[in-house]
């Protein structure tokens, strides 16, 4: 825990602003994209914007893992709670996420359903033994939460449980990564590139970044983190040579964590899968292997996730992707909040447009 | 149909909207509409607060002091000296003959450390299917010293005293619930504020609250509605002791959306906020006691960071959900 306070040290912060400002050629612009909505919600939280050179412009990416499941995927956990009598264990931040019906999990939580947030998925073991009903986890995250996941399945496995499922909704970061970076109005120059994801992958899943000409850094979280990675990419932009980075080595190996990789391999595979306002991207999901598709509630229980990317009118999807900013989206602020959410961008406390709403203060949008 | 689910009842935006949408129009009495901490009758401040916590008891407190104080504290923020009050239990079949006499003997701890009496109370006792674990409902009443919750006595430029170090109480509780897995204890800050205020020289306070559910944002947020005017905090000045500090950063939350059951935030005149902190930190449970920040024109709540960034502090809008990853 030292390190909150080392990396957080305001002369160091200002030394390093200080150097920014000095690399910084006028008259250019630099756009990066933070990927990961730890990131975006840091960026806020220390009022990164306003300390900045104004040339440079900082957009969020797709790593809001409550944000970027699509709407069919959070509607098909709905209809399973309308239906059957179980148990759902969660990630919190998922319970304000509406559904195309307006309900949430807290409404379902308020009706009766029992609903149970988890810090960690280990937590179902111990439910497991009191119970006969079905246990349902819904599995959502990254390469940073597949690992437990697994784990979690295995287990269950091992023990030989019928009485659980889960939804099997992780997602991962190369099919996305593509996606940005074939996009053909693409205009970042630097990616600040997630520090938890690489802690497993490695670093390599960003080389396709630097093939394309734009900076890759791996950042940790704290100021002092970020404001590095983006001194790194200013000087990878301004030199016109690329490579990535790994500026979160008291973290991240370069070839990340084999051993997660293994959990995450024995129990998943790769498949393509929905992203919010994206559609299917191929390479971007976890798929049960097929000895632990007896746990795949949408085989269990005869769901079928719909084809609905988007709630009407949001504009998470191209928030998603860097393309725009919850400002110009007409809901946000007015009809969209965070205690009446219509997107999930801003339900969880990791997306923009939350990260946007609650941290600010620029009075011309108000 | 629209229900009512738990963010209704966290202190933060949805509690709010329910109160003005539900409670405030069909009961639209002049002295409700104040919303503070109590309402003044004559020469009589009056309060009621319900209290359920789970665990029931926790490090440096439990339900039954938790009750007192937070009454106390209500009627303290008001301006007024608490005096009586009642109490009221609601306890599910099967508890603990043994716990009940436990949550009382701290009742009566408590309410001798500021003289209070508690003077009725009523006991009922429900089918264990409907309730859980117990709750108090309590009321209280004390003569009114100076009125400490008018908003009009708010002026641009006053200054902030927060009483004590913040987000004690929250992540106690939060700890003692054991789901976390963590080893060791916060202890909350659950106090007797009045300890602390009847040191003070009242004629220099304009304004006080006490910060507990939804922390300090909820509560400035609320002040800024009422008095239609803002607060800029300082980061670099605010007081969170590390290992609050710690357990709110590994899961995701603001130290200033955390409950508190012994911090009050006290409005004064710029040139009297000195000679106010020195006083407050000389009081039992004022030494942690610092100066937040100040009263600004515009009606929005913000902080500025310690790199000089500024950022919304929002009024909260829900539940404290620990975030994944
Ligand atoms: S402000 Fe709301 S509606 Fe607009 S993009 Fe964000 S989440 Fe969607």
């Amino acid at each position: 825990m030292k390190y909150i306070d080392e990396f957080r040290n305001p002369s160091i912060v200002n030394d390093i602003l200080t150097s920014i400002n000095k690399l910084v050629i006028k008259g250019r612009s630099y756009k990066i994209m933070e990927v990961c909505g730890t990131h975006t919600m840091a960026i806020a939280k220390y009022g990164l914007r306003d300390i900045l050179p104004d040339n440079i412009d900082l957009v969020s990416g797709p790593g809001c893992p409550v944000c970027v499941i699509s709407q069919g995927e959070i509607d098909a956990i709905f209809s399973l709670l309308e239906k059957e009598d179980v148990i759902l264990f969660t990630y919190g931040d998922l319970m304000k996420t509406p559904g195309s019906n307006n309900e949430s999990l807290l409404t379902y939580k308020a009706k009766g359903v029992d609903i149970r947030i988890i810090l960690s998925p280990i937590d179902m073991l111990k439910e497991i033994e009191n119970t006969n009903k079905e246990l349902i986890f819904v599995s959502i995250g990254f390469e940073t939460t597949s690992p437990a996941n697994a784990i979690l399945i295995k287990e269950m496995y091992k023990r030989k449980i019928k009485n659980f499922s889960v939804f099997p909704y992780n997602k991962i970061m190369p099919g996305i990564i593509d996606v940005i970076l074939r996009d053909k109005d693409l205009n970042i120059d630097g990616f600040i590139c997630p520090g938890h994801v690489a802690a497993v992958t490695g670093t390599n899943l960003f080389e396709p970044i630097v093939k394309k000409n734009r900076a890759a850094v791996v950042a940790g979280f704290e100021i002092i983190d970020i404001l590095l990675a983006i001194r790194a990419i200013v000087l990878q932009v301004n030199n016109g040579t690329f490579r990535v980075e790994n500026l979160y080595k008291r973290v991240v190996s370069d070839n990340g964590n084999s051993l997660a990789r293994q959990h995450i391999d024995d129990v998943f595979e790769i498949t393509s899968s929905i992203w919010r306002g994206v559609g299917s991207v191929e390479r971007s999901g976890l798929a049960l292997k097929d000895d632990f598709q007896q746990y795949n509630v949408l085989n269990k229980f005869d769901l079928i996730i719909e084809s609905i990317y988007d709630k009407k009118g949001c504009k998470c999807g191209e928030i998603l992707m860097g393309k725009k900013s919850p400002y110009e989206c007409s809901l946000f602020s007015k009809e969209c909040k965070p205690e009446s959410p219509i997107g999930p961008c801003m339900v969880s406390t990791e997306g923009t447009c939350a990260a946007y709403y609650k941290y600010m203060v620029k009075s011309e949008h108000y | 149909m629209s229900i009512i689910d738990l963010t209704c009842g966290s202190g933060g935006r949805n509690t709010h909207q329910l109160i003005v949408d539900v409670i405030l129009k069909n009961l639209n009495y002049p002295e409700l509409f104040n919303m503070g901490d109590a309402a003044y009758i004559g020469n009589f401040a009056f309060t009621t607060d319900s209290f359920v916590v789970t665990p029931e008891f926790f490090p440096n407190c439990d339900i039954g002091k938790l009750a007192v104080c937070g009454t106390s504290n209500d009627l303290t923020v008001a301006g007024a000296r608490p005096e009586f009050m009642s109490l009221s239990l609601i306890i599910p079949e099967g508890y603990k003959k043994e716990n009940l006499e436990k949550i009382i003997k701290s009742v009566r701890t408590s309410a001798d450390e500021v003289n209070v009496q508690v003077v009725c109370g009523d006991t009922k006792v429900v089918d264990n299917m409907s309730l859980k674990s117990i709750i108090i409902n309590t009321a209280g009443i004390g003569k009114i010293i100076k009125k400490l919750n008018d908003y009009n006595a708010i002026e641009v430029g006053d200054k902030i005293i927060i009483t004590s170090d913040i987000a004690r109480h929250g992540m106690a509780i939060l700890l003692a619930r054991g789901e976390l897995q963590f080893n060791g204890s916060i202890e909350s800050d659950c106090c007797h504020l009045y300890n602390l205020f009847k040191c003070l020289d009242y004629n220099c306070l304009n304004f006080a609250r006490d910060a507990t559910r939804g922390g300090i944002a909820a509560v400035l947020n609320e002040i800024s509605e009422k008095c239609r005017k803002g607060f800029l905090l300082y980061e670099e000045d605010i007081v969170v002791k590390n290992e609050v500090k710690y357990l709110c950063e590994m899961l995701g939350f603001d130290p200033l959306t955390v409950a508190n059951e012994g911090v009050s935030v006290i409005i004064v005149k710029r040139d009297k906020v000195e000679d106010v902190l020195k006083l407050v930190k000389k009081c039992n449970y004022g030494d942690n006691a610092f100066i937040a920040g100040e009263v600004i024109e515009r009606q929005v709540v913000m902080l500025k960071t310690i790199y000089g960034g500024l950022r919304n502090v929002e009024m909260p809008s829900g539940l404290l959900l620990p975030r994944i990853c």
